[in-house]
């Protein structure tokens, strides 16, 4: 079963392959992955679609909250979140299914992002599930090329984070100035 | 503040003097020289290791022993991967150590320049955390930040890999005062309603079961343990983590649980109807068979680390805290409720203890011996004698690891050092260097097979290199011991690969360290040997021809419920 799960970590060098390394060392295969900056730009905001087994579930966001460089780590996948996709898709057209493309795009809500005499590439977002649709609707006119972002998760439960204070540390102690005198 | 322009290694040790590091075990190389140069007249000490792994696992043995950061140091690539084991190995059983690693110049990084390897990326799971330092301003906050997170919460290995560049670099230095790692947690006392249902549940328990892990060791909370079991009168197992936590001598001490625990302690775990697991992490050693483990029993979980909670077993009741703090509330809790609750559950109670009882001396722990062969288990009744409770015993891992832990008492904690978690082969020669350095006042037995004492043989050049008056015991039964004991009894009795023929003549190889050796095979000579070894005082070999085919009972088998013991072997076997 999917899980989905939204991460707040500190924009680090090495945080993603922490979180993804505690998923690939248990086996599980990453269907999506997208990661950004949020609104404080030390931050960053991490969706991540995978194929958990259900019992294991709890116990990899118990994992991933351990990391130091994880603020909080929610599992979103039953919750009350939104959870939306954004699809570019090249589509070549005909001269006589270029309205008939237009048309069906104007359905999905989707917008066309670029046209050439050979096709469109259309832009599109929603859940998955009616992307796949939007999708296979497309290539049902020609040929089709897709980039999907891959799923991005928004908790509607307003969670309170709770963060570490800073702690005293490393201040000197009688015998720690020795060096720097003698310098 | 006061600033000085300092190198980035001069940083570096000025950083471990505010940590209160004394010792360092590590081995140099290229890229670490710049360091090695700012060691070279510096107050803090470094031991020269014949091997990095060992480095590791001295560093853990002085953690161990002491419950401070233990540090270890190697340069970059080889010197970082044969860390590796050394860091997952404390990772396993929770060890504070720091590991140091020099990488090459942060302009060589990715160019598969010489002796270079990934290593913040190969230690991302061996460790708790670990860092990257490319730039010399990071390096204080790194470091104070890695002794930190080592030695709080759940303790761990943290590596901090440093580029030469940084080392070589100079940069004003100004201490830090301060740290601050918002996305880590460390708990504390628990939730005060969560221990007063815990103490509720512990006095209406009419069959309660104190289950002890490293944690206690880990928290120093082993006064606060033996306070808690005399309030509750409970009998209480401590696992191969948690030996000596509570006294071996303490009424209320049954052994060690698990597949190689004791008839009462397996027994007792199994007719408990509540079990109060304290510092541990129901591993599956102790558990056997997860579904019929502990079958009727609620159970009362206590550990620092929330992710344990629920993790193998359901926890009925969990406190997420350190013991430490946490189980001095347990035990006023249960003071208050004293004087209404206690009394309820007398009869009951006292037929529990009637019962473990009847269990302890129906199958008793006794060391077999015999007349014409020297028994691993009368060797380890030998070290115990001179022990009396209050030795190092830094073993090595397999059938005499067992034997030690089940015939050895340990009156103290931090006394019993071992690889516990991951089953480190070659651990208790490097770790009973790193714990006699801990401890010069203690007696150090490194006992250990003659199959891990051939993996840490470079090592006799650090203890004569430090005269270190460790007493190393091999019980040699000439065969990977374990490993043939599961031939024997799982795969027909086909030794594979198990036999470890030209074991060298101790009295040559420890007399070409320049210390004493010596092989007993001789049972009437076994304790006076041992005596011996114990008056020499520097460093000794001692070489015991233990009976070879002899098995650890009782055993459980993997996948079996712990209370179907295999107390004896099924008849004699001849091979």
């Amino acid at each position: 079963m999917q899980q989905i799960i939204s991460l707040l970590m500190e924009n680090k060098p090495g945080a993603l392959m922490r979180v993804t390394g505690l998923l690939s060392q248990r086996g599980y295969n990453i269907e999506s992955l997208t990661v950004a900056r949020t609104l404080d730009p030390t931050l960053s905001r991490m969706t991540i679609a995978v194929e958990a087994e259900p019992q294991m579930r709890a116990q990899v966001i118990k994992q991933m909250n351990k990391l130091i460089n994880v603020l909080q780590a929610t599992d979103v996948t039953d919750g009350p979140a939104v959870s939306r996709e954004l699809v570019l898709l090249r589509v070549r057209s005909t001269q006589q299914n270029r309205t008939a493309i237009l048309k069906e795009a104007e359905i999905f809500q989707a917008r066309v992002v670029d046209s050439t005499t050979e096709g469109f590439v259309i832009e599109a977002t929603g859940d998955s599930e009616k992307l796949d649709e939007f999708i296979e609707v497309m290539r049902s006119y020609g040929e089709s090329e897709v980039t999907r972002s891959g799923t991005v998760a928004m908790s509607l439960d307003n969670k309170k984070l709770r963060l570490s204070p800073p702690v005293p540390r490393g201040s000197a102690g009688e015998e720690a100035l020795e060096l720097q005198e003698a310098e | 503040m006061s600033s000085n322009l300092l190198s980035g290694s001069k940083i570096l040790l000025e950083c471990l003097v505010r940590e209160k590091v004394e010792l360092i075990f590590g081995y140099p190389g290229g890229v670490t020289l710049p360091f090695y140069d700012a060691l070279y007249d510096h107050p803090i000490r470094h031991v020269l290791v014949r091997h990095e792994q060992n480095a590791a696992f001295a560093a853990q043995g002085y953690a161990r022993a002491t419950g401070k950061v233990g540090v270890c140091c190697a340069t970059s690539g080889p010197g970082a991967t044969n860390l590796v084991t050394g860091l997952v190995d404390a990772m396993m059983d929770s060890i504070p150590i720091v590991a140091l690693t020099g990488q090459v110049s942060s302009k060589l990084m990715g160019t598969d320049a010489f002796q270079e390897a990934d290593t913040f990326g190969i230690t991302r799971s061996a460790t708790k955390h670990n860092f990257l330092v490319k730039n010399i301003a990071d390096l204080p906050q790194a470091v104070h930040e890695a002794f930190y997170i080592a030695a709080t919460g759940r303790p761990g290995p943290v590596l901090v890999d440093v580029t030469k560049d940084v080392f070589q670099g100079q940069a004003h230095y100004t201490p830090v005062s301060e740290i601050h790692l918002p996305g880590y947690k460390v708990y504390g006392d628990g939730h005060s309603g969560q221990i007063r249902r815990a103490a509720q549940m512990m006095w209406e328990a009419e069959r309660p079961f104190v289950y002890a892990g490293g944690g206690i060791v880990a928290a120093n909370a082993s006064e606060e343990l033996r306070a808690l079991v005399e309030m509750l009168d409970a009998p209480a197992v401590c696992t191969l983590m948690g030996l000596g936590s509570l006294p071996s001598e303490h009424s209320n001490f049954i052994s060690m649980p698990g597949m190689h625990g004791s008839y009462a302690a397996n027994m007792g775990m199994s007719g408990a109807d509540l079990l109060i697991a304290l510092g541990t992490r129901f591993d599956d050693r102790v558990t056997g068979r997860l579904a019929a483990f502990a079958p009727h029993a609620k159970v009362i979980h206590v550990d620092v680390d929330p992710a344990e909670i629920s993790k193998n077993r359901h926890a009925d009741l969990p406190i997420v805290g350190d013991v430490k703090l946490v189980l001095p509330r347990l035990t006023q809790e249960l003071r208050d409720l004293d004087s209404t609750m206690k009394a309820k559950n007398a009869a009951p109670r006292q037929a529990w203890w009637k019962q473990i009882r009847e269990w302890k001396s129906e199958h008793p722990l006794v060391a077999e011996r015999s007349d014409r062969e020297i028994k691993p288990q009368h060797l380890m009744a030998e070290i115990d004698r001179l022990s009396g409770g209050r030795a190092i015993v830094s073993s090595d891992v397999g059938q005499h690891q067992m034997w030690a832990a089940q015939l050895v008492r340990f009156n103290e904690p931090r006394l019993w050092i071992n690889s516990g978690g991951l089953g480190s082969m070659g651990f208790g020669l490097p770790s009973a260097i790193g714990a006699q350095f801990a401890r010069p006042d203690k007696l150090v037995f490194a006992v250990v097979g003659d199959g891990g004492f051939q993996m840490s043989i470079p090592e006799l050049a650090t203890i004569a290199n430090h005269w270190l008056p460790i007493k190393i015991v091999v019980m040699n039964n000439g065969y990977l011991g374990m490993v043939r004991q599961w031939q024997e009894l799982f795969y027909n009795n086909r030794l594979s690969e198990v036999e470890l023929t030209s074991f060298p003549d101790v009295e040559k190889l420890a007399g070409a360290y320049g210390f004493k050796g010596r092989t007993v095979d001789n049972v009437n000579e076994m304790p006076q040997a041992l005596a011996d070894a114990v008056n020499e005082p520097g460093p000794f070999l001692l070489n015991v021809k233990v009976s070879p085919f002899e098995n650890v009972f009782p055993m459980v088998p993997a996948g079996g419920a712990i209370n179907e013991m295999v107390l004896r072997p099924p008849q004699p076997v001849e091979v």
